[in-house]
């Protein structure tokens, strides 16, 4: 099933807004995925996150916006345990991923990283073929059968938009790829995993405008299917794909959630002084 | 004169002098060695106490020796730094002790080598002067220096695969597998060819491990003589060998010449010390 | 961290094999300790500095005359290596045009790869026979150093290389835009700065100088006495093991491997103090 279509469904629901505006219709039905409760996060004595608690809705987009530093990255590297692989990495309060406990000890994280997904800003193919790179997780995690994996390649290629322009050679390097593409096929890899969510720290900012429209048109078409949490310095560009938006600002030297809510709310009517400050751009 | 001067003159004649003590001790190694270095050399085996004749078996124990210190102690090596660089926090304890025991290593002079592979291969282990024991006691000589070159090589490849292939769900035995042991290749074999130029210009650990016998070996359990030691064996007991010493330093010389350019190009691709 | 079980199954062991590498130094320590009970237990430790002479077979243990004979020629090469090394070091990196230098580095990288039994065979051939001419016999305490000099030459050359090439290029331009001449440059700027490297370098050097037996062996001469002169033949400790094992026994044999403890202690404390010196000390 590929994701030419964009389903919208109806959400009467009220979303984890705190102001007395209610936004306009968003197109996913507000189910918490993933439940973030006064997470806080320590690299050795320095304080990274302060307390931070939101809801990541099921089908959504979320979009994380805020100055540098103010520790979404680092957010989002708690959602699929990337900070266990940071030495000196403490981290408190508790993440549910549909209702289970992601940070307990027993947790099968290589299955949690195969249902959570992950994109960097800059993309990383491996230095490997292009089929290779999107075979190798899935014959980790299991996929033996060429024919599958044939099958599965073509199919998150497709999605991606990439088949038409690497089907002749697939076994040409990855690296030799335009950075838009590389980014696609980044993103191609983690989808052949066939994950929930997919995590995205600015995977745009480091392409050209060309490739980065071409990235962003992909990220618009994952909604529904998949759930997907973001984070992005481009505030237009949170304006224009994201469902729900969460404003960070650092605060006594710790990054914290200021404001979260339904993109059109937080973007047009924001409660706090802050968050107004900052999408006007008056502030940054 | 002022300072400025008189330091630049200082600084120009200490270069001159090294480079001059350089060539002097080159020119005179090939005109005393060349004319000695021709086919049957290689080939021949020594005659009349080494004064005449060729190095064949010396080249072979010498290689049969290399062998067996660089097949016992690339994998320990590499499973060493594979462990420090990948599998340990830094600053953990277990790290440090390895790391600290492996400095101290690293430091004990080859003499004292000597001594151990007598007393533990030779004698306590039964081995004998053979090329066995002289390669065994070479293994551990040259581990430190396998190690900390290997483990430079693996922190030179890019984390950002470490994460992604984390982030993919992958083990760390496949991300090592799959990506990072070939990325740092390069700097691996660079780690393997300094062992095994570091063995090779070593003399003392072997004149009581491997022996003096030159003899074509027949076995690992033979004695050997190997090159280092034929040229302290031709210049210090044999009369009138010093011709053939000249040409056999001349052979070993090119020999780690062109392993060490290769180690070392391979590793400043890689950015990493050599010292 | 969340290791899988083919990870923690392959991080055990790798752990083994950590341990057997670490274990190395300790069984040598163990089997010197061992070869040298005999002996040690027999003879209090002060005979070996108060004894008439070294004479084993007879039960004379005195070894001060070679650890003097190895203490006055590392002492005579550091001297003389030290300044030579720095020099040709700030000859590479400040007063040579780049293609030069490199040659010029190039020839050091060389002489610090050839083997210290051919040092050995042209001191022998070489410097001996000049230095007999001047004082016979012309293996002697000063060819020793001579040799050694050339040997631990390199080590302080590349070693002080690198950490001058560590001093920031922006003090260089600081202090060329103060006017500064080269040489005050480089005594009161880069030699100030590069000391912890420099002194490291300098230490290590010396370990491997006292640590040196086939080159010292062939043209110190072989005389176990204690030096007097310069032109005195001497015996370094590592020489004299050298010498004696090929026949030692019992008592005599133990004393060997006491004098191969003396050795280890001695080039510790030098690799010890060299880590020491070279920890880098904040900029004032």
């Amino acid at each position: 099933m590929s994701l030419m279509t964009n389903t919208k469904k109806d959400n009467p629901g009220a979303a984890y807004t705190l102001g007395p505006l209610q936004a306009g219709p968003p197109c996913c039905v507000p189910e918490p995925l993933i439940q973030v409760d006064n997470l806080s996060l320590h690299y050795g004595a320095k304080p990274a996150l302060a307390k931070v608690s939101l809801d990541i809705y099921k089908g959504c987009i979320t979009a994380l916006i805020g100055p540098s530093g103010c520790g979404k990255t680092s957010f989002l590297s708690v959602l699929n345990r990337l900070t266990d692989m940071i030495p000196d990495c403490r981290v408190s309060g508790h993440v549910y991923f549909d209702n289970k406990d992601l940070r307990h000890p027993t947790l099968d994280v290589q299955a949690l990283r195969r249902d959570i997904g992950m994109i960097f800003q800059k993309p990383v193919p491996f230095p490997l073929s292009i089929r290779r790179n999107i075979e190798l997780p899935l014959r980790e995690h299991g996929m033996n059968k060429a024919a599958d994996l044939n099958a599965r390649v073509q199919q998150v290629l497709q999605d991606v938009g990439l088949w038409e322009e690497v089907k002749d050679r697939l076994e040409a390097p990855a690296q030799a790829l335009s950075g838009g593409q590389q980014q696609r096929l980044c993103i191609a890899r983690a989808l052949a995993l066939r994950p929930q969510v997919l995590l995205m720290d600015e995977p745009c900012s480091a392409l050209d405008p060309i490739a980065s429209g071409v990235v962003e048109d992909l990220i618009q078409r994952l909604r529904g299917q998949y759930t997907v949490v973001i984070v992005t310095h481009n505030l237009a560009q949170a304006r224009r794909i994201a469902n729900y938006a969460g404003f960070f600002w650092v605060k006594e030297r710790a990054g914290c959630l200021i404001e979260f809510g339904q993109s059109k709310q937080i973007f047009e009517a924001p409660v706090h002084e802050l968050t107004a400050a900052y999408v006007q751009g008056k502030r940054g | 004169m002022s300072k400025n001067t008189l330091a630049t003159g200082l600084v120009c004649l200490a270069a001159v002098l090294v480079t001059s003590v350089f060539v002097w001790l080159l020119t005179d190694l090939v005109m005393h060695g060349l004319p000695r270095l021709s086919g049957p050399f290689f080939v021949e085996a020594s005659q009349n106490a080494g004064r005449s004749g060729g190095i064949a078996p010396i080249i072979v124990s010498t290689a049969l020796i290399l062998l067996v210190a660089i097949v016992t102690s690339a994998p320990l090596g590499l499973a060493t730094a594979v462990l420090l660089s990948e599998f340990t926090r830094p600053g953990s304890l277990f790290g440090r002790l390895v790391r600290r025991s492996l400095d101290v290593l690293a430091g004990v002079p080859s003499i004292v080598f000597g001594l151990f592979g007598n007393a533990f291969f030779c004698l306590y282990l039964g081995l004998g002067f053979s090329i066995l024991s002289g390669g065994l006691t070479l293994a551990c000589m040259v581990l430190p220096l396998l190690i900390r070159t290997a483990e430079q090589g693996l922190q030179a490849a890019p984390n950002d695969y470490r994460l992604a292939a984390a982030a993919l769900g992958m083990s760390r035995s496949a991300a090592l597998t799959h990506l990072l042991l070939p990325a740092a290749m390069p700097a691996l074999v660079a780690a393997l060819l300094l062992a095994i130029g570091r063995a090779g210009a070593e003399t003392a650990a072997l004149v009581f491990t491997s022996g003096y016998v030159d003899r074509m070996p027949d076995s690992l359990l033979d004695s050997g003589r190997a090159l280092s030691v034929h040229i302290y064996d031709l210049s210090m007991n044999v009369a009138g060998g010093d011709a053939n010493a000249s040409a056999s330093a001349l052979v070993l010389i090119g020999l780690l010449l062109i392993i060490n350019t290769i180690a070392m190009s391979l590793a400043k691709q890689w950015r990493i010390v050599t010292l | 961290m969340s290791l899988s079980r083919t990870d923690r199954q392959l991080a055990a062991l790798l752990r083994v094999c950590a341990l057997l590498a670490a274990a190395i130094v300790l069984l040598i320590l163990g089997f010197l300790l061992k070869e040298s009970w005999t002996l040690l237990r027999q003879v209090t430790w002060t005979r070996f500095f108060t004894d008439a002479s070294w004479h084993p077979v007879a039960g004379f243990y005195l070894l001060t005359p070679m650890l003097s004979a190895t203490l006055y020629a590392t002492l005579g090469a550091v001297l003389l290596a030290a300044p030579l090394g720095v020099a040709s070091a700030l000859f590479s990196q400040y007063y040579a045009p780049p293609l030069l230098a490199a040659v010029y580095r190039r020839l050091i990288e060389l002489l610090a790869g050839i083997p210290s039994v051919v040092y050995g065979f042209w001191g022998l051939t070489n410097l001996a026979p000049l230095i007999g001419r001047l004082h016979p016999p012309g293996v002697s305490l000063l060819t020793g150093i001579l040799i050694l000099t050339l040997m631990i030459l390199p080590t302080v050359a590349l070693t002080a290389d690198a950490a001058l090439a560590a001093v920031p290029v922006a003090s260089i331009r600081g202090s060329a835009a103060l006017g500064l001449s080269r040489w005050e440059f480089i005594s009161g700027v880069a030699l100030p700065t590069a000391r912890p490297g420099l002194a490291s370098g300098i230490l290590l050097a010396a370990g491997r100088a006292i640590g040196e037996t086939m080159a010292v062996l062939m043209v110190a001469g072989n005389v176990a006495g204690q030096p007097h002169s310069l032109f005195d033949p001497v015996r370094t400790l590592t020489a004299n093991i050298a010498l004696e094992m090929a026949y030692a026994t019992g008592g005599h044999r133990a004393a060997l491997f006491v004098s191969g403890l003396v050795l280890m202690g001695m080039v510790l404390v030098l690799v010890g103090l060299a880590e020491w010196f070279g920890k880098e000390r904040p900029h004032v």
